[in-house]
C-alpha cells in the first residue's frame, strides 16, 4: 500500500513537474503582456523533436538540448517580434487566436521538418527504475525533479535578487508605472518570451525519454498548462508551480485509485470545484471591477 | 489595470441603420444561400456548403454568448456532441422519430447548460475559459469512454431521417433544410441582438457593476444567454449527425471548441454576419488547402495569424470599415 503511495506520489510530481514548467511558461508572458500563449506547448515539443533529431544526427547529448533551446527562444523570439508585436492594442482575444494560429502553423511545419512518427531519447542515465520502498522509480524522474527544481529556484533568485527581475515583476505589477520609472518594457516582453519558450523546451527535453514526444504533443500540453496556472491562480508565479504539481498528482492519484480513463476528468473537477470556491484561483490576486 | 482580462468588444451598430441593417444581412445572406447553388460543379459541393451552414449555426449560437454577453466558452463543441448524440442515441434506446431527436438534443443541452451555466458563469474572463474547457473535456471523455453507451471513440450510426415515409437524403436535400435553419438562426441573434435582452448583454459585457446598478440581473441575462447558445450548438450538432450519418467524439473535442471560438473570433466577435463568415472560412480552408498537401497545417495557422494580425475586427467589421473609409 504504501510503495503504491509511493509510486503514485512519484510519478504524479514528474507529470507535474512539467506541467508546472508550462504552466510558469504561460504565466510569465502573461505577466508581460496579458497574452495567453496557447502556443506554450509547441515550445515543449520544438524541445523535445529537435534534442531527438539532433541527437540521431549524431550530436551529442548536452549539445542537442542546448541546440534546442536555442531554437525554441528563436521561434519565441519571432513569435513576439512577428506576430504579437504587430497586434499590440488588438483585444485579449484577439491575440489568443493569434497564438492558436501559430501554434498550428508551428505543428504544421514540425511535421514537415521532422515527421509524423512518435520519439525516444535514451534516458539521461540508465533505464532500469531504481526500488525505493517497494516503489519503482525511472531515473528520469530524478531528472525531470531535479530539472524543474533548478528551474524553479533559478527564476526565484532571477526576479527577486536582479534588477532585470525586478522590472519584470514590475511591467507585471503595472505596465505604464514601470515605463515611467524607465523600465523597457518591450525588452521585458522580449525577454518572457524568450524565457517562456527555454523553460518549456527544457521541459521537453527532460520529458521526452519517458514519455516519448511527436509533432502534436503540444496542444495537450499546453491546455493542461493553462489548467494548472489557472488553478494556481493565473499571474502567480509560484501558484504555477503548485497548480502544475496539484494537476500531475490528481492525474496520478486518480488514474491509479479510480480510473484511467477519467483521470482527465477528476483533475477538472477538482480544479472546477477549487474555482468556485477560490474564483481566482489559489494564489490569484483579486481584482475589483472599477467602473 | 485591475481586471486582467480585458472587455471584449461590444456588439455596437449606428442605431439610425440598425433595422436595415438587419434585414440587409438576412436578405444578402437569404440571396447567397439561393445563388450559389447555380455556381457548384458537382454535387459534392452542396455536401460541403451544407456543413458549412451547420457549423455556422453553432458559430452564430457562440457568437450570441461571447460577442454579445462578452463570456469566454472554451468548450461549447461539449452541446455540440449532446445534440449530436441525442440523434444517435435517441432512435436507439427511446424508440423516437431520428427527426425528433433534434428537440430533444436541443433540450437536453439547454437543461445541461441552466445546471452547469449557474456556478460557472460567475467565474470570469481566463477563469471561465478554464472552466467551459473543463466542460466540454467531461463530455468529450464520457462520448468516447462509455463504449457500452456511445460506441467509443469510433462513434456511432445515426439512422437515416423520413417525413411520411419519404427519406431525406443527398447533398441537395440537406443544402436547402440547413440553409433554411441557418436563416432562421441568424434572424433569431439579430432579433435578440436589438431586444431589450440583447442590450442588458451589451450592457454587461461593458461593465458588469455598471449593469447591475442599473437594474439588470446580471447572472439571469448571462444563464439566459448560455442557454440559448448551447440550444444553437445542439441543433447543429444533430444536423451535423444527421448530415455525416453519424456521431463521433471528435464533434464534442477541444479542438472542435478552439475552432468555434476561432470562427467567431475571426469573422467578427460584435458581428452575427461575422460568425457565418468565420464559419465558412473555417470550413472551406482545409477543404482548399488540400492542394498544399503536406503544407496545409502551416498555411492555415499562417493564414488565422495573418487575418487576425490585420483585420483584429474580425473579417465583417475590419471589411466594412474599409469599404466606409473608401466612400
Amino acid at each position: 500500500m504504501l510503495a503504491e503511495l509511493l509510486q503514485f506520489l512519484v510519478s504524479g510530481l514528474t507529470v507535474g513537474a512539467v506541467y508546472a514548467l508550462v504552466a510558469l511558461g504561460f504565466t510569465l508572458i502573461y505577466n508581460a503582456s496579458d497574452v495567453v500563449n496557447f502556443a506554450q506547448g509547441e515550445f515543449v515539443m520544438l524541445g523535445g523533436m529537435v534534442t531527438v533529431f539532433a541527437f540521431a544526427a549524431g550530436v551529442p547529448l548536452p549539445l542537442a538540448a542546448a541546440l534546442a533551446i536555442a531554437v525554441a527562444v528563436i521561434v519565441g523570439l519571432l513569435l513576439h517580434r512577428l506576430a504579437i508585436e504587430p497586434a499590440r492594442g488588438a483585444s485579449a482575444v484577439t491575440l489568443i487566436i493569434i497564438t492558436i494560429g501559430a501554434s498550428i502553423f508551428l505543428r504544421g511545419i514540425a511535421q514537415i521538418v521532422f515527421d509524423k512518427r512518435f520519439h525516444q531519447l535514451p534516458a539521461f542515465s540508465g533505464a532500469d527504475p531504481i526500488l525505493v520502498a517497494g516503489a519503482a522509480i525511472l531515473p528520469q524522474s530524478f531528472w525531470v525533479l531535479g530539472g524543474a527544481l533548478i528551474v524553479f529556484a533559478g527564476l526565484f533568485l532571477f526576479l527577486e535578487r536582479t534588477l532585470l527581475g525586478k522590472a519584470v515583476l514590475a511591467t507585471a505589477a503595472n505596465r505604464l508605472a514601470a515605463r515611467l520609472v524607465g523600465v523597457d518594457t518591450s525588452f521585458v516582453l522580449a525577454l518572457s518570451f524568450g524565457l517562456s519558450a527555454a523553460i518549456g523546451a527544457f521541459a521537453g527535453i527532460l520529458i521526452t525519454p519517458i514519455t516519448l514526444t511527436s509533432f502534436d504533443v503540444g496542444t495537450l500540453l499546453a491546455l493542461k498548462g493553462f489548467a494548472a496556472a489557472m488553478l494556481g491562480g493565473m499571474g502567480s508565479p509560484l501558484g504555477a508551480v503548485i497548480g502544475g504539481l496539484l494537476l500531475g498528482l490528481l492525474e496520478s492519484f486518480a488514474a491509479g485509485t479510480l480510473s484511467s480513463a477519467y483521470k482527465d476528468a477528476v483533475a477538472f473537477i477538482v480544479i472546477l470545484g477549487v474555482l468556485f470556491v477560490m474564483p481566482q484561483g489559489l494564489f490569484g490576486r483579486r481584482s475589483v471591477e472599477r467602473v | 489595470m485591475d481586471a486582467k482580462a480585458e472587455p471584449l468588444p461590444v456588439a455596437a451598430a449606428p442605431p439610425r441603420f440598425r433595422l436595415n441593417a438587419r434585414w440587409t444581412t438576412l436578405l444578402v445572406l437569404a440571396a447567397v444561400i439561393a445563388t450559389i447553388p447555380w455556381f457548384f460543379p458537382s454535387g459534392f459541393y452542396f455536401r460541403v456548403a451544407a456543413l458549412v451552414w451547420v457549423t455556422a449555426l453553432a458559430a452564430v449560437g457562440l457568437q450570441i454568448l461571447m460577442g454579445q454577453a462578452g463570456q469566454v466558452s472554451l468548450g461549447h463543441a461539449g452541446f455540440v456532441g449532446i445534440g449530436a448524440y441525442a440523434t444517435a442515441l435517441g432512435p436507439r434506446y427511446l424508440g423516437l422519430d431520428v427527426l425528433l431527436c433534434l428537440p430533444l438534443g436541443a433540450a437536453v443541452a439547454a437543461a445541461v447548460a441552466f445546471l452547469v451555466g449557474r456556478p460557472i458563469l460567475r467565474l470570469k474572463g481566463h477563469y471561465l475559459a478554464v472552466a467551459t474547457l473543463g466542460f466540454g473535456m467531461l463530455v468529450a471523455m464520457v462520448l468516447g469512454n462509455e463504449v457500452w453507451l456511445t460506441g467509443g471513440p469510433d462513434g456511432i450510426n445515426v439512422q437515416r431521417p423520413e417525413i411520411l415515409g419519404w427519406r431525406i437524403r443527398g447533398g441537395e436535400t440537406w443544402y436547402w433544410i440547413t440553409g433554411a435553419i441557418l436563416l432562421v438562426g441568424v434572424w433569431i441573434a439579430l432579433n435578440l441582438q436589438d431586444s431589450p435582452s440583447g442590450r442588458a448583454l451589451a450592457a454587461l459585457h461593458d461593465s458588469e457593476v455598471a449593469a447591475r446598478t442599473v437594474g439588470i440581473d446580471v447572472a439571469r441575462h448571462k444563464l439566459r444567454a448560455f442557454v440559448i447558445s448551447a440550444v444553437y450548438a445542439a441543433v447543429a450538432g444533430g444536423l451535423l449527425a444527421l448530415l455525416n450519418g453519424r456521431a463521433s467524439p471528435d464533434f464534442a473535442g477541444f479542438l472542435a471548441s478552439v475552432e468555434y471560438v476561432t470562427m467567431v473570433v475571426i469573422g467578427g466577435l460584435a458581428s452575427v454576419p461575422g460568425a457565418v463568415a468565420g464559419a465558412a472560412l473555417l470550413v472551406l480552408l482545409p477543404q482548399v488547402l488540400t492542394v498544399f498537401h503536406d503544407y496545409e497545417h502551416a498555411v492555415l495557422g499562417l493564414l488565422i495569424m495573418l487575418f487576425m494580425i490585420f483585420l483584429r475586427a474580425g473579417i465583417v467589421p475590419g471589411l466594412a470599415a474599409l469599404l466606409r473609409r473608401r466612400s
